[in-house]
């Protein structure tokens, strides 16, 4: 019989921690899916070999610690103005691969303006939106991704839409935009979700280094602590709530749309 | 026949007990320790060593990248 440390040997090592993530513990609660959307981008940005390119913009939020667990460059943007800071950098150096790390509460309410011109300019950037329907860092408020009843800190007998509005479908708005090239929603909860989210966040990032224009890649997450669940709860609240109102896919593959040629 | 054989390491002081890779993991190897480590988790371990195929779900699924998986074909 085989004993474990004869298996122990860096020959037979099949999965381990990626080199682009630094030994920072991270901040996160535990179960957190920030954790594992860190994990795979450091892992693509290892294998595609872009760490000396990549300049990744900070959001205010969960992720606003991003830096210290990722080892690439990076800038912290103001609340939700993510998208303008990385049009900024993108346009000054349009060699570099440039994303964005927003959360909902950043992207979807205060930064819903910028979002949507970054995305409408084509702005050869990835934006990776991380929506778990609340405001997780500040206490589990209300976000406009919010589903109709969930109920939150500020919303205790549950969103109403007569009063707060509807759950906003941000992926489907950008979809629709010529500018974008390739929209899709994901998920990462089981291994499988994970493994399919890299391969989305593999071919966004392919996109920007082939200068087709803004790809924007959501993914439906947890935040077990603001909704007062265990980590497998969440994930399982999630499938059975989240994702018949957030519909996982791709939206749209394509390049973006040329200008029209003048006679 | 060839028989796939494999092992996890967690490391003990990162990991914060979550428990999404002992939900991941298709031949129920890992478990939450009831020990716990210096910050208060109780952090996962191989309880049952035999049965690990080494699929790496676990380190898949992980958060905090605490888990490095090994397989090897006898």
């Amino acid at each position: 019989m085989m004993e474990i440390k004869d298996i122990l040997k860096p020959e037979n090592l099949v999965y381990g921690k990626s080199k682009v993530l630094t030994d920072t513990i991270m901040h996160y609660c535990p179960g957190c899916t920030h954790g594992v959307i860190h994990k795979i981008l450091a892992e693509l940005i290892e294998e595609m070999g872009i760490q000396e390119k990549a300049v990744g913009v900070a959001p205010v939020g969960c992720a606003v610690f991003a830096y210290n667990y990722i080892d690439v460059d990076w800038q912290e943007a103001a609340h939700g103005r993510a998208p303008a800071l990385a049009t900024g950098i993108v346009r000054l150096n349009p060699d570099k691969f440039v994303f964005t790390y927003q959360g909902d509460g950043d992207l979807a309410s205060i930064g819903a303006g910028e979002i949507i011109h970054a995305c409408n300019r084509g702005e050869n950037i990835l934006v990776i939106f991380i929506n778990n329907g609340i405001y997780g860092m500040t206490g589990g408020q209300m976000a406009p991704t919010t589903l109709e009843n969930m109920v939150t800190s500020t919303t205790p007998f549950g969103r109403d839409v007569e009063m707060n509005g509807y759950p906003l479908k941000m992926t489907d708005l950008v979809a629709q935009l010529p500018g974008t090239s390739y929209v899709t929603r994901q998920s990462a909860q089981t291994p499988a979700a994970v493994r399919k989210c890299k391969r989305a966040l593999k071919k966004g990032i392919q996109n920007v280094l082939d200068k087709k224009g803004t790809s924007f890649i959501e993914v439906v997450s947890t935040c077990n602590s603001g909704w007062k669940m265990t980590p497998v709860q969440a994930n399982k609240w999630m499938e059975d709530h989240m994702f018949p109102y957030y519909p996982l896919g791709d939206m749209k593959d394509c390049e973006k749309e040329k200008p029209v040629e003048k006679n | 026949m060839a028989k796939i054989k494999g092992a996890v390491v967690v490391d003990n002081e990162v990991c914060k007990g979550c428990g999404l890779c002992v939900e991941a993991c298709p031949e129920e190897v890992l478990a939450l320790n009831r020990e716990m480590n210096s910050r208060g988790y109780h952090y996962s371990y191989m309880e049952n060593p035999d049965a690990c195929i080494g699929c790496s779900n676990c380190g898949v699924v992980c958060p905090d990248a605490c888990i490095t998986v090994y397989r090897v074909k006898i």
